[in-house]
């Protein structure tokens, strides 16, 4: 395959949601020394880009959706290590820490946003569900990420989105990350009471969100 | 695989089914019913009937009527106006169409029920094409910028130049039916096609209780000739003019929509019908014909299921309400009716976009009661089971990381066994917020407008177009009818 229906047909295995082809195209890149930072940028990323133009049509749902960050996932796993062994700095988009809010166990919400961001290209740090606040705060100066993402289901730990702004106020953290919250019973308005630096309704627009934040900052 | 069982509703038992056909016939035959049409009244006479000339009344024996039952076809298929894509009205299949003859339509702007005129008709027509789940048209509205005088063919005509799917019509004067009869067969390309390949079915309604007036026998006669389906609307007013019970409303159904049947069958064996109805609860506070009304609902049902006993095609007026304009009660009437319409099997099912007892049309409604078909033909689909085993093996390496939602299997049977739900509001809180808290009357009404849009008229030929033309404009001069609403289709 020349390289331009490789880029192409990279393209199209991630809006199929194909996982296993999308990986197997990776790994004929890295076999033919192609330069892996434009292999994303113009094989993979248009793809993901097409998939989410596809879910604002209202043509694909949260199914075709996840599959394609999946695809995304899985080419990822195979040139990441590559990348490394090359030293070569990969196109990022920051590093992220997400989980849902303790005392709470939905987590499709929040797993839908973690795919989306990382299929985005953000280096995305899931915590899972149940999550002490401290842990996200430990986790983002570990990894050094610039954005907090927490997610609540119900009204009674969506409070807890609040205590965690408190808590980074009172470690002198505030200024540090972006937070962002997401889950059935906040909103825009809850993320402004509570001092967030925003809210998204969905994961598409979850990835708009962080990345018009990014840019301005 | 095992058999997906279709839900299916039946509100009789067996015994109470024949203990009502019986009784049914023995009415036809004992007390008989009044015929106010010379020429049936004749048919009848000549096929056995005992007819009393000058009280205008015909006693019907059981063997005329049984004889009757066996040579009426148990199905009907319909065809479009191309004449390729065809319809089965029989067994459990169920078909919905607008209900039809309305006086008004419900103006969005307003909020108020006006006068329709041509224009509303020619929308209403151009929206219910574009419905999927409207498998025919009716001739919804009546045009009050319409002479009476050429008003039934006019919106049949009006209808088939605009429209490619089948029709259910009816007569309005006994003059109608000739040019009617005329434009359907232009469409077809003959009276012969016609008789093959049906393309209307016309309704034709007993005055109860227990009397055919001359306009809708003669309809019956013209339309078994021309091998034109007839649906027999019996519809009784529980108590007001039908028995107030619900199984002596029946009944008098059986024997009013029998006698049509005989009709049919006498002017033409071998001629379609289907055992319809528009029966409704009498409400005795306010006088009026409740069709959202849940005993409405029963009698409808019910008879559906003796019409399937008697391995009839079958008709309600379903899937309408009584509500003024579209609130919940529009709602959950229509809904409600569609249902159990569905679920008892009824094969034509006139009622979408319907309020106020039958008199008034909306084309938001229309659009609204679209998406309540679509769940209703999905809850018809029943549940399958679709792979075997039916879930062990997507189970097999199955860890709590595993996500559903990006399994194959997911992928390949979701949109199958899901359907979207037209205009219903599914978004979560914050984001019907900030989409401005639209209601679903308005966004049924935009909806309207696109759909208006995007609408495609029918390929007719050139001929087919003058032939109609010509049609309309003889039946028009010959009724003395000198202007017409001029149309630009």
């Amino acid at each position: 395959m020349n390289k331009s229906d490789l880029l192409t047909s990279m393209n199209k295995a991630i809006v199929a949601g194909d996982r296993a082809v999308a990986a197997s195209l990776a790994a004929e890149a890295v076999r033919s020394g192609l330069d892996l930072p434009e292999v994303i940028e113009k094989g993979y990323v248009p793809g993901i880009q097409k998939v989410g133009e596809l879910w604002e049509q209202g043509e694909y749902f949260l199914p075709e959706l996840i599959s394609s960050a999946e695809a995304m996932k899985a080419a990822m796993a195979v040139l990441e290590p590559e990348m490394h062994r090359q030293k070569i700095e990969a196109p990022k988009g920051g590093r992220v820490v997400i989980g849902t809010v303790e005392g709470d166990i939905h987590d499709i919400g929040k797993n839908l946003v973690a795919s989306m961001l990382q299929a985005a290209g953000y280096e995305v740090f899931d915590l899972g569900a149940d999550v002490k606040l401290e842990r996200f705060i430990e986790q983002a100066e570990a990894v050094g990420a610039g954005t907090i993402c927490l997610s609540a289901l119900l009204t009674t730990t969506m409070a807890g989105q609040k205590r965690f702004i408190g808590l980074l106020r009172d470690k002198g953290l505030r200024d540090k990350y972006k937070v962002l919250v997401g889950g059935a019973p906040a909103s825009r308005k809850w993320a402004d009471e509570i001092g967030a630096d925003g809210y998204a309704e969905n994961a598409v627009a979850a990835v708009k969100l962080l990345k018009s934040l990014t840019e301005r900052a | 695989m095992i058999e997906t069982k279709r839900p299916k509703l039946e509100l009789l038992n067996r015994a109470l089914v024949e203990k009502i056909v019986d009784e049914g016939l023995t009415l036809l035959e004992r007390q008989g019913v009044w015929v106010e049409n010379p020429e049936a009244l004749g048919l009848l006479g000549d096929a056995g009937a005992v007819i009393d000339r000058r009280a205008q009344r015909a006693r019907l024996g059981r063997k005329l009527v049984e004889n009757a039952l066996a040579s009426t076809p148990p199905s009907i298929t319909l065809y479009d106006g191309s004449g390729e894509k065809s319809f089965f009205v029989g067994g459990d299949e169920v078909h919905f169409n607008p209900g039809s003859a309305a006086v008004t339509i419900l103006d969005h702007d307003t909020q108020e029920e006006r006068k329709a005129v041509t224009r509303d008709l020619v929308d209403f027509y151009k929206l219910v094409e574009t419905l999927d789940h409207m498998d025919f048209q009716s001739t919804g509205l009546i045009s009050t910028d319409v002479p009476e005088a050429v008003s039934d063919c006019y919106r049949l005509y009006l209808g088939l130049r605009l429209s490619a799917k089948p029709f259910v019509t009816g007569t309005f004067r006994v003059e109608g039916f000739r040019p009617m009869k005329d434009c359907l067969a232009a469409v077809r390309g003959g009276e012969r096609e016609l008789r093959l390949k049906p393309l209307a079915i016309f309704d034709a309604c007993p005055s109860p209780p227990l009397k055919w007036s001359n306009l809708t026998a003669q309809s019956l006669v013209d339309c078994a000739r021309a091998g034109i389906p007839s649906e027999l609307i019996s519809m009784g007013m529980t108590g007001a003019t039908s028995l107030a019970t619900i199984s002596g409303t029946l009944v008098q159904h059986v024997a009013e929509n029998l006698c049509g049947l005989v009709i049919c069958q006498v002017a033409a064996k071998g001629a379609p019908v289907i055992f319809g109805g528009s029966p409704s609860s009498f409400d005795m506070r306010k006088g009026t014909t409740p069709m959202g009304a849940v005993e409405t609902m029963m009698i409808d049902s019910a008879y559906a299921q003796i019409g399937k006993f008697l391995n009839l095609p079958t008709h309600a007026y379903m899937a309408l309400s009584d509500a003024k304009v579209n609130d919940p009660q529009a709602g959950f009437e229509t809904a409600l009716g569609a249902a159990l319409g569905a679920l008892a099997g009824v094969n034509v099912i006139s009622g979408p976009g319907m309020l106020d007892f039958e008199s008034a049309q909306s084309l938001e409604k229309l659009v609204i009661d679209d998406g309540i078909c679509a769940m209703v033909f999905r809850l018809l689909d029943g549940i399958a089971q679709r792979e075997d085993p039916i879930a062990l093996d997507k189970f097999e390496g199955f860890t709590p990381e595993t996500k559903l939602l990006a399994h194959p299997h997911t992928r390949q049977w979701y949109r199958k066994e899901h359907i979207l739900a037209g205009l219903v509001d599914r978004d979560p809180y914050e984001a019907w917020v900030s989409a401005g808290r639209t209601s679903i009357v308005d966004k049924a009404h935009a909806d309207v407008a696109r759909r208006l849009e995007r609408y495609v008229a029918p390929p007719h030929t050139a001929n087919v177009r003058k032939e109609l033309d010509a049609i309309m404009a003889a039946y028009a001069r010959s009724s003395g009818v000198g202007r017409l609403p001029v149309w630009e289709f």
